[in-house]
């Protein structure tokens, strides 16, 4: 008796909780007024992935995402140093940004319909464009994905890498074992140590987890891209004028490359008479003023991160040990897919 | 007649294989055939952990060397440089190397206050408490958040190693000992709506996961807050931890309130005492000497949790040393076993500590007179 | 004052009700539990029910759920065979075998079990060898960072009838010693059952072969490709995390078992030596017994924390609850509030029915000690 009471007391007190929905209208947040009221950017990151975010030995953030932050920051407070990074692992992160623990994620998410229209979350940019592959020990004798049947694979855990996985092992009839980390660490650990035949993500991350491994030229990365993943940040939906914000401060490092305007040149840049330029630097119109930041909003990001060339090569790029070649993230008047609408 | 007084000779000393060493070994460990063969094998499987246990510590480690390749012999034991190099980042995470002063004055003023604390012979308990509870939190507060007295703010998320250990551990051991209290006597209230919500906070915490506690703290408070309303990740993470243990203690306390005899009540009503004073003046110092031993097996418990705070992305000593696993210029074949085994040192040596400091203060408030 | 209180503790409910209402109103994110039923994609590693990447997330909670029953329950059994013999072990008169179990209790009830768990699996299974030079034992047995491979029986249809035979022998087993506590009881001859019993074990499997013939075929693990075809395969994961959760909890049963052991009063070993019983015999029918009384109730929260603990396979990989539900399903469905509640429901449910079971059991005890 005194064993029931128990229970529905706590049955009622975790419903009363958990339930209950009214519908309560509600403006969209100010995601843009509280960071500015805040003084600083919070920024959700990976728990550790060379090139994309990382923090090195002094505990400084560096990488692409980490970058995206800083430029954001830039946008807002001319100082890219204001935000603090929290470290997420891959089922935390939709449930962070959700809460409010953080107002943007750049954590090599991949953009997907699901997510997009079912986490309360929306993707306002693809600030890199990836694929998945595999990555296996050279002496395995494995020369292409479609060699794997059998076999074992680690991954992390809740990713679309999971699921493509899956698809890709039973669309061409194979068999597979897979084993799910929670976090990278543990998952290339367990490569590492032999639990699985092969490592499979996105291609930018098999590349940055090489380093990890105690003899990186005894691996190699497959050659096959089973999969489409664009990566990108992500913010809470129903903020459009924030959506916007992250949106167009990526825009404006492709704008950048595009138009030559570097770090190192911008402050003669701004004297330039090409008037795509004059926009970006905020000389002409008030581009940044519908955004709520300031005219040279622009400025402030390139002079604090570089233009989007400078940020790839710097964090990823054939001269770091990464090594990753521009690709389908060069330029699209190089071939490539970054490609900014005009500023206009 | 002259008087001869009877001298007894001297008792014969006993047999040479009942005292001393043989006679003990024959009592103790040679009693019966069974025994003898039981003591032979134990005695093997001793002298095999040895052997392999010092083997690898001592005999086939490595002691000094800057890098992986100092662990890298044919036959090779613990990986100890790995250890000597992340000694810092162990103990103070990623806490700033200009600002590890600080650190260490917050361990020193805690070791200067617990220590006569916990040593019975020591005066001034009543001010010590005072110091320990009103002055020594603050002052560990901004000593190491900073950000004011022309300190450097250091931020949470850079904590790390033992600090993160220590911190959570203590915040939840001073958290949950008077929350627990207070639900144990809401727990054995009359009124029954206290009595209610008391039973099911305690059960819910009890019948759960810490880590499903701890995941809600982490990422899901902030959905119950309102919208912009939010604190630290860390001091989440120790509401949830010291919620969490309040239960369990409690149920500790509970034990000790239903022993005390339901005359001690009667008494301190004859003298007119009301609820809280009987509680605060009678009640309570009894039954919370009578749970002793439950409080401090609570608080290893709790201590001995800490580790599970890595899986919501906090590097507590475990966590700590598990990122550093993935340090390339360390990998080996033994780094994992040495990093694991220094981290269960530490840990051991502190609940070790616990456990014989808790039948050292069972003996001493013992107030059994055939003790 | 009550009504104040209930008040204050509704008003802070409802305060956190709307909150939650408001926050999840203006992000859009889907609620309720339909997702239970959309399709998983997702492949788990141990299974044993029939699952594949087409079932629902439902399906995904059920293979989780008995994931974290088949760990916990071996692990409740291995904790508690090492944990008594432990505890009896500590109350050995041999010096040296109590000292052992000591150092053992010492030892493993003072480090975290979630390093213990991560020492087996990252530190110990990590270093055997891979499947091609796997240790094997009497090739019934292979032992690889794979996990261990072992010979198995494959059943098929007719199987049904060897079943039924081993149900036949349970029950029969069962009646044979009622009969033969009854006879006791009524005569005070002590009969064996071990002879009846044999004979219906032959007549009941005779018949199933009769029926059946033999519907198993040896299943032999065997290389091929990447790993063993063939064979049981228990995943390294589910071996660290029975080795951690039973070694660990071995250590708080054996203390337990070592109070209650010392809660029997003397004159009990005293008379059963006067009564010519040999101490194995008089610890097994008049020791435990009695000491059962006050071992059980703690050691029914030893077997919950144990289940509760079963949930830090997450550490490592292993398929229980808390991984493939608040972990997988969690990030790929998005929805914290429901998996989370679902999740500690499951728990909470677990535990209170634990205690219901253990409480009955302990009564039933209680009864019987006192009409002795």
């Amino acid at each position: 008796m005194q064993m029931l009471r128990k229970l529905s007391a706590g049955l009622l007190l975790l419903a009363v909780a958990s339930f209950a929905s009214t519908p309560a209208a509600e403006a969209a947040g100010q995601t843009l007024e509280i960071v500015k009221k805040r003084g600083h950017l919070k920024c959700g990151v990976s728990q550790g992935l060379p090139g994309f975010s990382t923090p090195d030995n002094r505990g400084n953030w560096t990488g692409i995402d980490v970058d995206f932050c800083k430029a954001v920051a830039a946008a807002i407070f001319n100082d890219a140093d204001k935000v603090k990074f929290t470290p997420l692992s891959a089922k935390e992160r939709f449930t962070a940004i959700q809460s409010g623990e953080v107002d943007i994620i750049a954590r090599n998410t991949t953009w997907s319909m699901h997510r997009d229209t079912a986490l309360g979350v929306d993707f306002p940019v693809v600030n890199y464009y990836d694929g998945q592959g595999f990555m296996v020990r050279a002496d395995l004798g494995v020369r292409s994905a479609r060699d794997l049947d059998g076999a074992t694979l680690c991954t992390n855990q809740g990713t679309t890498t999971e699921l493509n996985a899956a698809d890709y092992f039973r669309s061409n009839g194979m068999q597979y074992e897979i084993v799910a980390f929670e976090k990278a660490d543990e998952s290339v650990a367990a490569y590492n140590s032999g639990r699985c035949d092969a490592y499979t993500t996105d291609h930018s991350a098999l590349y940055a987890q090489k380093l990890k491994l105690s003899d990186p030229k005894a691996h190699i990365v497959l050659p096959e891209v089973i999969s489409k993943e664009p990566l990108g940040p992500l913010v809470r939906q129903g903020d459009a004028a924030w959506n916007d914000l992250v949106r167009w401060t990526h825009y404006a490092t492709v704008a950048a490359e595009e138009f030559g305007v570097t770090s190192k040149n911008i402050s003669e840049m701004k004297s330039s008479s090409n008037p795509s330029i004059r926009r970006l630097m905020g000389q002409d119109g008030s581009f940044g003023d519908n955004l709520g930041l300031s005219k040279q909003w622009a400025v402030h990001i390139i002079r604090a991160v570089g233009n989007y060339g400078e940020i790839f090569e710097r964090n990823v790029g054939v001269k770091t040990p990464l090594g990753i070649k521009r690709g389908v993230n060069a330029l699209w008047t190089k071939g490539g897919l970054q490609y900014a609408p005009p500023i206009r | 007649m002259s008087a001869k007084t009877w001298t007894p000779k001297p008792a014969r000393p006993a047999p040479a294989n009942t005292v001393g060493f043989v006679g003990w070994a024959r009592e103790n460990l040679f009693t019966t055939k069974l025994d003898s063969a039981l003591t032979l094998l134990c005695a093997a499987l001793i002298i095999y952990v040895l052997d392999v246990g010092l083997g690898w510590a001592i005999v086939d480690a490595s002691f000094s060397g800057d890098d992986r390749n100092a662990c890298l012999k044919p036959v090779q034991g613990a990986c100890w440089p790995f250890i000597d190099a992340k000694f810092g980042q162990f103990i103070y995470g990623r806490y700033p190397e200009m600002e590890r002063w600080r650190v260490d004055w917050v361990f020193a003023l805690g070791l200067l206050g617990l220590v006569p604390l916990l040593m019975p012979t020591v005066g001034f308990k009543r001010a010590n408490v005072i110091f320990m509870l009103g002055f020594y939190p603050m002052f560990s507060f901004f000593m190491l958040t900073g950000g004011s007295f022309g300190l450097a703010a250091v931020d949470t998320s850079d904590w790390g190693g033992l600090l993160v250990t220590l911190v959570v551990a203590v915040t939840g051991i001073v958290g949950s000992l008077p929350l627990g209290i207070l639900l144990a006597l809401g727990r054995r209230s009359d009124l029954p709506i206290v009595r209610a919500l008391c039973v099911g906070f305690i059960e819910i915490f009890r019948g759960v996961p810490l880590i499903t506690v701890l995941f809600m703290a982490s990422v899901m408070l902030p959905l119950f807050l309102p919208d912009g309303v939010n604190f630290d990740k860390l001091m989440r993470c120790l509401i949830g931890v010291a919620l969490f243990a309040s239960a369990y203690m409690a149920e500790v306390v509970r034990g000790g309130l239903q022993a005390i005899p339901k005359g001690q009540y009667e008494a301190a009503a004859a003298l007119g005492l009301g609820y809280w004073k009987t509680t605060r003046l009678i009640i309570l110092p009894q039954a919370l000497k009578l749970v002793i031993p439950g409080i401090v097996n609570t608080f290893i418990g709790l201590f001995k949790d800490t580790t599970l705070v890595l899986i919501v992305g906090l590097f507590d000593l475990l966590g700590i040393v598990q990122l550093h696993f993935t340090d390339s210029t360390w990998a080996t074949p033994e780094t994992h076993i040495t990093g694991y085994a220094f981290a269960a040192f530490v840990f051991w040596v502190f609940c070790f500590a616990m456990s014989r400091y808790s039948i050292f203060m069972e003996k001493h408030l013992s107030t059994d007179p055939n003790q | 004052m009550q009504v104040l209180v209930l008040a204050a503790v509704l008003g802070a409910m409802a305060w956190l009700v709307g909150n939650v209402q408001s926050n999840l109103e203006r992000q859009n994110i889907n609620s309720g539990f339909g997702f239970l039923s959309e399709r998983a994609g997702f492949g788990i590693n141990q299974t044993l029910i029939a699952y594949t990447e087409d079932d629902s997330f439902g399906r995904v909670l059920a293979v989780g759920l008995l994931n974290t029953l088949l760990v916990s329950a071996l692990g409740i059994f291995f904790a508690t065979l090492l944990g008594f013999s432990l505890g009896v072990a500590r109350l050995s008169r041999n010096w040296l075998i109590s000292k052992i179990a000591m150092v053992y209790i010492e030892i493993f009830r003072n480090v975290p079990l979630l390093l213990q768990i991560m020492f087996w699996y990252f530190g110990v299974l990590r270093n055997l060898p891979s499947p091609r030079q796997a240790v094997s034992i009497g090739d019934a047995i292979f032992m690889s960072n794979r996990g261990f491979v072992v010979l198995w029986l494959e059943a098929s249809a007719g199987a049904f009838w060897y079943g039924l035979a081993a149900l036949g022998l349970v029950i029969g087993g069962i009646w044979l010693r009622r009969r033969a506590a009854n006879a006791q009881i009524t005569t005070g001859q002590a009969t064996r059952v071990w002879r009846p019993l044999l004979g219906l074990a032959v007549a009941l499997f005779g018949g199933a072969a009769l029926m059946a013939g033999v519907p198993f075929a040896l299943d032999v693990p065997h290389l091929k490709g990447f790993n063993f075809r063939g064979g049981l395969t228990v995943i390294p994961e589910f071996v660290a995390l029975l080795l951690a959760l039973s070694l660990y909890t071995a250590a708080f049963i054996a203390e337990i078992v070592r109070a209650g052991i010392n809660s029997v009063s003397k004159g009990q070993r005293e008379a059963s030596a006067a009564l010519g019983l040999p101490e194995s015999v008089a610890l097994r029918l008049v020791v435990i017994p009695q000491a059962l009384r006050v071992i059980i109730p703690p050691l029914t929260s030893q077997y919950l924390n144990l289940t509760k603990n079963s949930s830090l396979a997450v550490a490592i990989a292993y398929p229980d609850i808390v991984s493939v539900l608040a972990g997988t399903t969690l990030s790929q469905v998005g929805q914290a509030l429901e998996i989370i509640f679902i999740t500690m429901m499951i728990y909470l449910s677990l535990s209170l029915l634990t205690s219901w079971a253990m409480n009955r059991y302990n009564q039933r005890m209680a009864f019987v000690g006192n009409n002795t």
